[in-house]
């Protein structure tokens, strides 16, 4: 039992390290091979769209795993890498597009929303603390109408 | 002040409306080419069959043609294939086939059975070319201008819909240009 629990836990966590990477696109130079690796898993599949080159098993997707390694192993630098790419597919296949004119809203409305959320929240709590705490006392004509009404009862 | 308060989850809602109405109506599954109004990628490719000819971006200047990029292993190609047949007997464009990746016996035997629109293959077995022009699938066709600029990218097959209300008028504008 315990082994098979062992065995299902060593699958799962094989799945989840798992790539689409195959043994003859992996640099021989283990520190340009982690640079690939992180340069593909922030450049969009094409085809599937919502995987990074890195996961997809789809053929452009290694075809594009081999052009970003003979780019590194041309000499290029990360970011000639990444431009390399985007003159040919545009901004769309980085998975996280950079800071700029067209991308900023994108960006700051995470912040935006929850800096108007805080201000709402703000000024609620605000409303409530002006109230006052208890409310004020009885004058003598409602103390009577209060009595006449208890004095009312069966 | 409260009373204007009660317009902010109408106005809530007519914001989420808006997104969707244009959101749900834009196809995002199309990449939008980068390179249109560009011109084509350098290249220097064998003609399919291999006759000693180059194809190059030279090959495709001085008149407005389209590039179309197939595979014998493409089914949706196969779908497209009567439609560029038709266009090329009836001579309303001439068509460049740019063989993405596709294996020589394979796509002799797809020429002979299907027939062949093609006035130029260019063979690009390796798939470089493709991704130089940015293909992200097949079948992908670029409208190209006399002077050999991408004028216009569709991605998917082209059917009688997409040829006359798109391609023709675009190619019979271009044709109008020096």
């Amino acid at each position: 039992m315990i082994r098979l629990a062992l065995l299902l836990l060593a699958l799962t966590l094989s799945c989840s390290l798992a790539r689409a990477v195959e043994p003859d696109e992996v640099l021989a130079d283990p520190a340009l091979e982690t640079r690939a690796r992180a340069l593909t898993q922030e450049l969009r599949c094409v085809v599937c769209q919502n995987q990074s080159i890195d996961d997809s098993d789809a053929p452009l997707a290694r075809d594009m795993r081999v052009l970003v390694r003979e780019r590194i192993k041309a000499g290029d630098t990360d970011d000639e890498v990444r431009a390399f790419v985007v003159a040919r597919y545009g901004k769309f296949v980085l998975l996280s597009p950079p800071v700029e004119g067209d991308t900023f809203i994108l960006w700051l409305a995470p912040f935006a929303i929850t800096g108007l959320g805080a201000l709402a929240a703000w000024a609620y709590l605000r409303g409530l603390a002006r109230q006052p705490a208890t409310a004020a006392a009885l004058t003598p004509t409602e103390e009577d109408a209060v009595q006449r009404k208890l004095d009312e009862a069966p | 002040m409260s009373r204007w308060l009660a317009l902010v989850p109408v106005l809530i809602l007519a914001t989420l409306a808006l997104y969707f109405a244009i959101g749900l109506r834009t196809d995002t599954r199309t990449i939008k080419s980068i390179l249109i109004d560009k011109p084509l990628p350098a290249f220097d490719l064998p003609a399919f069959p291999d006759d000693g000819k180059r194809i190059t971006p030279e090959t495709l200047k001085g008149r407005v043609t389209l590039l179309n990029i197939f595979a014998s292993w493409c089914i949706t190609c196969r779908v497209e294939h009567p439609v560029l047949l038709k266009l090329a007997m009836e001579k309303r464009a001439e068509i460049i086939g740019l063989a993405w990746k596709d294996k020589p016996d394979e796509l002799k035997q797809w020429l002979e059975e299907l027939g062949n629109p093609y006035a130029t293959i260019a063979d690009d077995r390796i798939g470089r070319t493709a991704i130089d022009l940015g293909v992200t699938g097949a079948p992908e066709t670029y409208v190209i201008d006399k002077k050999g600029r991408i004028r216009y990218k569709h991605v998917g097959a082209i059917d009688d819909y997409t040829w006359t209300n798109i391609l023709e008028p675009l190619v019979k504008q271009l044709e109008a240009e020096t």
